[in-house]
């Protein structure tokens, strides 16, 4: 890919700017039938029905309509979203026309949801659609007669949808307050168990009882609009400073800013070290299992964030780490009677996931893009169909897998605890993110993000592109081995369908909704992508749908992901950064300094 | 973009120069070689099987590989024409599979089903089809034209998002059951071809294939619409200039390669009578495997592709794999296709027939 650089004319003196184009009904009408078919989706499959039983804030908001009606704000939304500025027109600025698409947009989708009901009155369709009980259909309906409730339903997602493209007239401060105020009161709705926990840890059970309806219970109106107003007003003060918070950070000189990140990451590893026991087993061991994840994620982010080859099979490297750790820990495995401690098995774990690395790696030196992801997707297979196999019985155990697997022991400390899990994971986590660090500027990691660009173009440079694909596939390979075997001796045992493609791709997708390349980002999107679907027990069901729409999505809207590396936003939205050049150069926001060479970012 | 100008580079160097990697790919090939001769010289001398049994086999294999070769289509075709692996096909499959399940369970219910089983088979094998181009072509509009000039891994990381979203939404929408397909009568004998007895609905399959096979040879090479797709195939930009609407000629791409897997997903039901959500996964593998080995692109390549896979997927275990006297090696029926996967890939990436996409892949 080519280097970005901004087209730097001469500032006119005058431009003429012609007006925007107002918000396209029509669109907003294709929108509305779009969210309608996801709506009466979310409905068939059974979302709505069991999260139903989740109150949100007591009486009043159930979470699965919520969730039916949050589609419609969201189409609403993007129905009266004001177009982008083009080259030569003003930009566009929101107005009623928009609340109208939005509620139009909204209205259409309620209109789906209407007819779901009205046929699920009419037939039986449970035959072929599971879950299109009659107890959904007194949900849909509200428990009114049909032609009442469909009026209902229509003016519900009508109302949601205008909301949601009145989101665009709110001025921007207002926004900033309101948007946080509220995705914190859902956040306190939905994680009861968790804030509960949290208060119970620092001791302030009082809190829990004022903002909740018990322990365990769901939040009070009282509570919610507590928490909305504490929100909502501290960020109002704060009035949109926490984006250039970031900014003044870089603008430090150099000391300072590294005094700050040390005393930054001092802070938060106090922080993380009261984490477990303030938090309990359960929130203790949904954190260990999303270290691991992270793990692996930061291991797979240097085969494909760094060196840019997609890895469908990497959950092989993660269970040679977790077979061998096995095999040499447990006095249960066929092959290898003595019992090492795992801290000396380590240094074997390493050697066989490089081995592995090496050995996938080598006859796939000369592939690229998706041939590649194809052969290590069939890897990834072949390994667990062996681990799986009678065959290779007498060394993993076939089907049964290994058990017995000792518990992690560090001289006089004998780890068993969630708890105490969590030290040697985030230990880990903390090796992987430094080695992720320290791999990005060195001659290593240049070598990798020349391969990504152009691989014949690197190779021509002089980049050793035998070598450089070799290293990425073993530091890889070496970082999942050791989530393996972390993952081994916590759970105690081992088995085959532990390593099933679904993890490739869940750790896949922890690193594209992160963003890959960035290893902010990719710790993100292991707390987000583990944690979250983990605490809402109701929502596991569904993680997979989830995961699915998701990479879609994000790859369709925001490829680089939510906390970008810098250079790989650049490389994929190279095109609109020379269209958002011009912006700079003539919109609303002029710059003094026509001659800038660098892309504004 | 990118691709044209890494022309040159590949065919020059691997030329020229022994390199430590061509040392070690060639000393695998041979190893496989090696493996696959001893193991098989070994199971043909225990006289294990004798040659119906083999033959049994063979036709097994011939009428599995059909169905791939179906599959197979849509991959090619798609790569063909978008340089991308449609990573959710295996999921068109399924879809068409699941619809198949649905009509014929309503029919078995009527009388039409004893009756007249040509016209029952005929409305499972439209609605199969329909259903099954319908969601192709929904997904072309959704999800991968927006990402026409996007960079190569994009697309297949959306294909990817794509097939997880279809499985777990036939999961949450039907139940994750596994579905049995209703039996019918008429096919469960078995037909004497040429002195030997082969179960009819092997033989229907291999039919159905080999019609539908022609049928699509002669709409791509003789009609207009092929014409344009194989225009559209050769060079986008050129086509459109020549006037033929590429958007539409996707469209029909997608169309026609899901139809295809609506067919093979209707055929799946009278082979193999057992389905869910996840059934769509490994064919669709094994499919994109016989495009590869076929040459992909190629539309002839793809029924070569499907049909040697299907045979060496239910050969190979018995040849190969019992002459090292491994236990439970069925077990491994599914190693065997994925190594011929990594095999073809690796070694010849332009399949048996083709060349003439070769240059711009691996």
């Amino acid at each position: 890919m080519a280097q970005v650089t901004a087209p730097s004319p001469a500032r006119p003196v005058e431009v003429e700017l012609r007006p925007a184009p107002p918000v396209d009904l029509g669109r907003a009408a294709r929108l509305g039938l779009i969210g309608g078919v996801a709506m009466v989706l979310v409905a068939a499959t059974g979302i709505v029905g069991t999260f139903q039983t989740r109150l949100l804030i007591d009486p009043i908001l159930p979470l699965g309509l919520l969730f039916l009606y949050l589609l419609a704000f969201a189409f609403g939304w993007m129905a009266g979203k004001p177009p982008a500025a083009l080259e030569g027109f003003a930009p566009a600025r929101a107005n009623s026309r928009n609340l109208v698409a939005g509620a139009l947009a909204g209205a259409l989708g309620g209109l789906c949801v209407g007819v779901l009901a009205a046929l699920m009155s009419t037939f039986d369709l449970r035959g072929v659609f599971v879950q299109l009980s009659p107890q959904l259909l007194e949900i849909l309906t509200f428990g009114l007669p049909l032609g009442a409730a469909i009026i209902a339903i229509v003016a519900i997602s009508a109302v949601a949808g205008a909301i949601g493209a009145g989101v665009h007239l709110l001025p921007v401060r207002l926004k900033r307050s309101l948007l946080p105020a509220l995705v914190w009161v859902m956040m306190f709705a939905l994680f009861t168990d968790l804030v509960g926990q949290l208060f119970a840890g620092l001791s302030a059970e009082f809190l829990t009882d004022f903002l909740f309806t018990g322990r365990g219970g769901a939040l009070t109106i009282v509570g919610a609009i507590t928490v909305f107003i504490v929100v909502f007003v501290a960020y109002w003060l704060l009035g949109g400073r926490e984006t250039t918070l970031r900014e003044r950070i870089e603008a430090m000189p150099r000391g300072q800013r590294t005094r700050f990140s040390l005393i930054a990451a001092a802070v938060i590893l106090i922080i993380l070290w009261f984490v477990p026991k303030v938090m309990g087993p359960f929130v203790s061991q949904v954190l260990d299992t999303a270290g691991i994840y992270l793990l692996m994620a930061l291991g797979l982010n240097i085969v494909v964030g760094y060196a840019g080859m997609l890895d469908l099979g990497y959950v092989a490297f993660f269970a040679v780490g977790a077979y061998t750790g096995a095999i040499l820990t447990s006095p249960q495995s066929p092959a290898f009677t003595p019992q090492l401690l795992l801290i000396v098995a380590i240094p074997f774990v390493m050697i066989a996931a490089a081995l592995a690395g090496l050995m996938v790696a080598t006859p796939v030196i000369r592939m690229r893009g998706d041939y590649l992801a194809i052969v290590t997707l069939g890897f990834g297979e072949i390994a667990r169909i062996l681990f799986n196999s009678e065959w290779l019985a007498p060394i993993f155990g076939g089907a049964q897998g290994i058990t017995n697997i000792p518990d992690l022991q560090i001289g006089p400390l004998q780890l068993s605890t969630p708890q105490d899990y969590f030290y040697p994971i985030f230990l880990f986590v903390l090796i992987a993110a430094y080695v992720t660090f320290a791999l990005q500027n060195s001659r290593w990691g240049r070598a990798w993000m020349a391969m990504r660009e152009d691989e014949s173009v690197a190779e021509a440079m002089g980049v050793n592109v035998v070598t450089a694909k070799l290293s990425a596939f073993v530091v890889g390979a070496v970082l999942a081995s050791f989530g393996g075997a972390l993952f081994g001796a916590q759970i105690g045992s081992v088995f085959p369908h532990s390593f099933d493609i679904v993890v490739s791709v869940t750790v896949l997708v922890i690193i594209i909704v992160g963003g890959m390349g960035s290893v902010p980002g990719v710790a993100l999107g292991a707390l987000v992508l583990i944690v979250l679907p983990n605490l809402l027990r109701e929502f596991s069901q569904y993680q997979f749908l989830f995961y699915g729409v998701l990479l879609i999505v994000m790859m369709l809207t925001k490829p680089e992901g939510f906390i970008p590396s810098k250079r790989r936003a650049q490389e994929l939205h190279a095109d609109e950064l020379s269209q958002d050049a011009w912006l700079d150069i003539y919109g609303d926001k002029p710059t003094t300094d026509a001659t800038t060479t660098e892309p504004p970012r | 973009m990118s691709e044209a100008i890494s022309v040159p580079a590949r065919p020059i160097r691997s030329a020229s120069r022994v390199t430590p990697v061509t040392i070690f790919l060639w000393g695998l090939r041979i190893a496989a070689l090696a493996v696959i001769l001893y193991g098989s010289y070994q199971s043909i001398s225990s006289g294990r099987l004798s040659g119906a049994q083999w033959r049994d086999l063979l036709i097994f294999g011939a009428s599995t590989g059909s169905v791939f070769a179906l599959i197979a289509l849509g991959y090619t075709m798609v790569y063909g024409v978008l340089r991308f692996i449609n990573f959710a096909h295996g999921e068109v499959f399924m879809v068409g599979a699941m619809m198949a399940f649905y009509v014929a369970n309503g029919l078995a219910a009527t009388s039409l089903w004893i009756a007249s089983p040509f016209v029952s088979l005929l409305i499972v094998f439209v609605a199969a089809m329909t259903t099954s181009a319908s969601l192709a072509v929904l997904l072309e509009r959704i999800a991968y034209r927006p990402l026409r000039n996007a960079p190569r891994l994009i697309p297949l990381i959306t294909s990817i998002g794509a097939s997880f979203t279809i499985q777990y939404l036939v999961s949450g929408l039907v139940g994750p059951s596994t579905k049995d397909f209703p039996r019918m009568e008429p096919l469960r004998g078995t037909i004497n071809v040429a002195g030997s007895l082969i179960p009819t609905s092997r033989v229907v399959v291999i039919v159905v294939t080999v019609i539908v096979m022609i049928a699509l040879y002669l709409f791509v090479e003789r009609t207009r619409t092929g014409k344009s797709m194989r225009a559209v195939s050769e060079d986008q930009e050129t086509a459109a200039l020549m006037g033929i609407d590429v958007n539409r000629t996707i469209v029909t791409v997608f169309a026609v390669g899901g139809a295809m897997a609506g067919v093979a997903g209707a055929l799946w039901g009278l082979v193999f009578p057992s389905l869910n959500y996840f059934s769509g996964f490994l064919p669709g593998i094994k499919a994109f495997t016989a495009a590869v080995l076929g040459g992909i692109g190629n539309i002839l390549g793809a029924m070569l592709g499907g049909v040697s896979l299907g045979v060496v997927e239910s050969v190979g275990p018995s040849l190969v794999l019992a002459g090292y006297d491994i236990p439970a090696f069925s077990q491994l029926k599914d190693v065997v296709a994925y190594a011929a996967l990594v095999m073809v890939l690796i070694f010849r990436p332009t399949g048996i027939l083709g060349e003439r996409l070769s240059r711009d892949r691996t």
